[in-house]
């Protein structure tokens, strides 16, 4: 797929690793929202990304925020933008840190309050600027340096956690996937009030992989149920976007990943129950709550190809 | 302006809600707010005016935390909109990290501390500890004796606060329950009067897509170094903007606020007392019972502790022989057990300048709250008035 607008957003010359899953994110949003965006970013590597000031590589405006407190500086900032009719993306982007650790309360505040802005979260499932400490969102079996011998609690349900909030739009996007991506992107620019997007970002040094594999094992992991793909409008409209009848071996996932290398035969099998119970229940949720009226409606202007 | 009978906390309320108004014609205002206990008042009344349409360009957002309060002011401010808010005690500490964000990133944000005793234990009454924990980090810091001294400092809080020579945030200070809970006649400046007072905000650096900048990322040493002296020579223009203020006040509304310290009865006075806040005016009434009696004592007003206002103190205080200060606030194990943070600085302000034949004492008094009474400033005055040498704080009335 050819990117019309690449690097928007963010400018080649940064300090990413190659490979980094989160400079493909800041790609691809730039393709679905071109320049017209503003970033509020807390500690996590896409605010080292740019390097130091005075340069930057971000060619959109971008405040660094404390770590807990990226979505309530950018509802700040969309607040004053909208009360001087300025119609500009205002993205608060942070990592699984600042997403499902230390920023949580302020998150669910700001989705509560159904707050004008999007939230990325770009989930590397590990804390990755501080050299690879477990977080919530580590996998189970995931090798950390605070879990040396492999998570044993499993991964926490993020996108549960904001539907529940009945935010008008969650939803989870995939590197792998660019069309979806840009598509889920899109829509979020349409919605009105507190947008979820969820990406899960390969990263090198961390998932102990080589550069070139990132893209594949974003595929991989939608292709295997580790991470559907599905947009959820108003809690209640459930659209799985990419249909997956038969699922990928999951070692295929897990195998060029270093990180998983000294998970036993059992932690697997835990790993792989619970990816399979997670992706049974976003089934069942589809069937019970499945897409209605709203998702109709962002259907007709964006269809799944 | 317009009389009415009001506590600090309405009054602080009021005055933001038109100081933030009177920036309408610019990019607006918001607040990001969070209760606790005495300063709630002051949050309740800004979303209360607000949604009575008293602001046509703001808005309020009621967050979950303090931390999110100055988290949502620093997201307006960073748009260019005028932007405060309201905490207290062990709030304040929640919200720390955004209070010295706030100042690192050079923006004019007003805060109302309501100070109170730091806890747990809990105690809920008047105590300095919080705001002074706040004071190395940029923010300018002024202590109010009463609710109109509170009023009159938002409005020229935000005029400084705004000026480009300064662009540093302010932290006004009232007692905990002794002001912000107390009803007394306060001038309000009307929308008209704090439109015409306040220029409409121009942040230089405001985040603008014309001119994309990151600010806040990464930054080498000796670019922070850079940052910070500018900082320091933003707090040392303090003083000139302050004039500026009292002057623009003065024109206007045929008053001038006070300096930034104050002598009373100083002149020819052997003794001072040296006081901030409320304790201001309880010492002002023993310093005129004592001058009854023939005691040559005065009283010295720290109105303004940051920037210090080092060269006007000294100015003061030069006929003095012994100088007393009482401090609600503690600094535990300070250099020679004076553990009073105003002495700590005013001791070395004196030094300084070269001042070392004055006797300079240091009294704690009203920790936890307690009250101050006539009589426990009248024991501190006879103290000092024996006084051969001076020794450790006293903390008195224990």
């Amino acid at each position: 797929m050819p990117l019309e607008n690449f690097s928007n957003i963010l400018r080649s010359k940064n300090t990413n690793c190659a490979g980094c899953g989160m400079s493909i994110v800041h790609n691809l949003i730039g393709d679905a929202l071109g320049n017209n965006v503003k970033m509020a970013i807390p500690a996590c590597c896409a605010i080292v990304a740019p390097h130091s000031f005075p340069h930057t590589s971000y060619k959109v405006p971008v405040a660094a925020t404390t770590f807990a407190s990226s979505s309530v500086v950018a509802a700040g900032m969309k607040a004053i933008q909208s009360l001087n009719n300025e119609n500009i993306n205002t993205i608060a982007f942070a990592g699984d840190g600042g997403t499902f650790d230390i920023g949580m309360a302020t998150l669910s505040g700001c989705a509560e309050r159904n707050e004008d802005i999007i939230y990325v979260c770009y989930d590397n499932e590990v804390y990755g600027n501080t050299g690879a400490q477990r977080s919530s969102a580590t996998p189970v079996c995931a090798v950390t340096t605070t879990t040396p011998t492999g998570k044993k609690e499993s991964k926490k349900d993020i996108m549960s956690i904001l539907i529940q909030h009945n935010i008008p739009y969650a939803a989870t996007l995939s590197i792998g996937h660019p069309e979806d991506f840009i598509r889920k992107v899109k829509i979020a620019q349409e919605v009105k009030g507190f947008r979820f997007l969820y990406v899960l970002s390969p990263c090198i040094p961390n998932w102990k992989i080589e550069p070139a594999l990132s893209i594949k094992l974003a595929r991989l992991a939608v292709q295997t149920g580790v991470f559907p793909l599905y947009e959820v409008f108003n809690r209640n409209e459930y659209h799985i976007t990419e249909k997956t009848d038969e699922l990928v071996p999951i070692e295929e996932y897990l195998d060029p990943q270093k990180r998983f290398a000294r998970a036993s035969k059992e932690s697997i099998e835990e790993f792989k129950n619970q990816v399979l119970g997670n992706w049974n229940r976003i089934r069942k949720m589809a069937e019970t709550f499945p897409p209605g009226e709203i998702t109709e409606k962002y259907l007709e202007r964006f269809p799944v190809n | 302006m317009i009389k009415e009978l009001c506590t600090a906390n309405y009054a602080g309320g009021y005055t933001f809600t038109v100081c933030g108004n009177a920036n309408r014609k610019g990019r607006g205002c918001g607040s990001g707010i969070y209760p606790i206990t005495p300063q709630t008042e002051v949050v309740e009344t800004v979303v209360q005016l607000l949604e009575q349409g008293k602001v046509e360009k703001g808005r309020v957002f009621a967050v979950e935390s303090e931390h999110s309060a100055m988290a949502a002011c620093i997201g307006v401010s960073l748009e260019g909109a005028r932007s405060f808010t309201a905490t207290s005690s062990n709030g304040a500490l929640y919200m720390a990290e955004n209070i010295v964000n706030a100042s690192l990133f050079r923006l004019p944000i007003v805060m109302q501390i309501v100070n109170r005793t730091l806890g747990p234990e809990w105690n809920i009454w008047a105590e300095q500890g919080e705001s002074l924990l706040f004071r190395d980090w940029g923010w300018i810091q002024i202590y109010c004796e009463d609710n109109q001294e509170l009023v009159d400092h938002i409005l020229m809080g935000f005029y400084i606060s705004e000026n480009h020579k300064v662009m540093l945030p302010t932290m006004l200070c009232v007692d905990a329950f002794i002001l912000s809970h107390t009803m007394m006649p306060v001038l309000l400046p009307t929308q008209e009067e704090a439109d015409e007072y306040l220029p409409l905000l121009d942040l230089p650096h405001r985040l603008r897509n014309d001119d994309p900048v990151t600010i806040g990322g990464l930054s080498y040493p000796r670019v922070t170094f850079a940052h910070r002296h500018d900082m320091k020579v933003a707090m040392e223009s303090v003083f000139d903007v302050y004039s500026e203020a009292q002057d623009k006040f003065e024109k206007m509304f045929n008053r001038r606020p006070e300096d930034p310290v104050t002598g009373y009865m100083h002149e020819d006075a052997d003794i001072l007392l040296v006081t901030s806040s409320t304790i201001t005016s309880t010492a002002r009434n023993t310093i005129n019972e004592m001058r009854e009696k023939g005691v040559k004592i005065g009283l010295i007003k720290i109105k303004m502790y940051r920037p210090f206002p080092t060269d006007l103190f000294i100015k003061l205080t030069e006929n003095a022989e012994k100088i007393g200060v009482i401090d609600r606030n503690t600094s535990l194990g300070a250099p020679g057990n004076v553990e009073g943070i105003f002495c700590q600085d005013i001791l070395y302000a004196l030094y300084k300048n070269g001042i070392k034949d004055k006797l300079v004492q240091s009294y704690l008094l009203g920790i936890g709250g307690l009250d101050v009474t006539p009589e426990l400033i009248r024991e501190v005055a006879d103290d000092l008035t024996k006084r051969k040498k001076s020794e450790s704080s006293i903390w008195k009335g224990m």
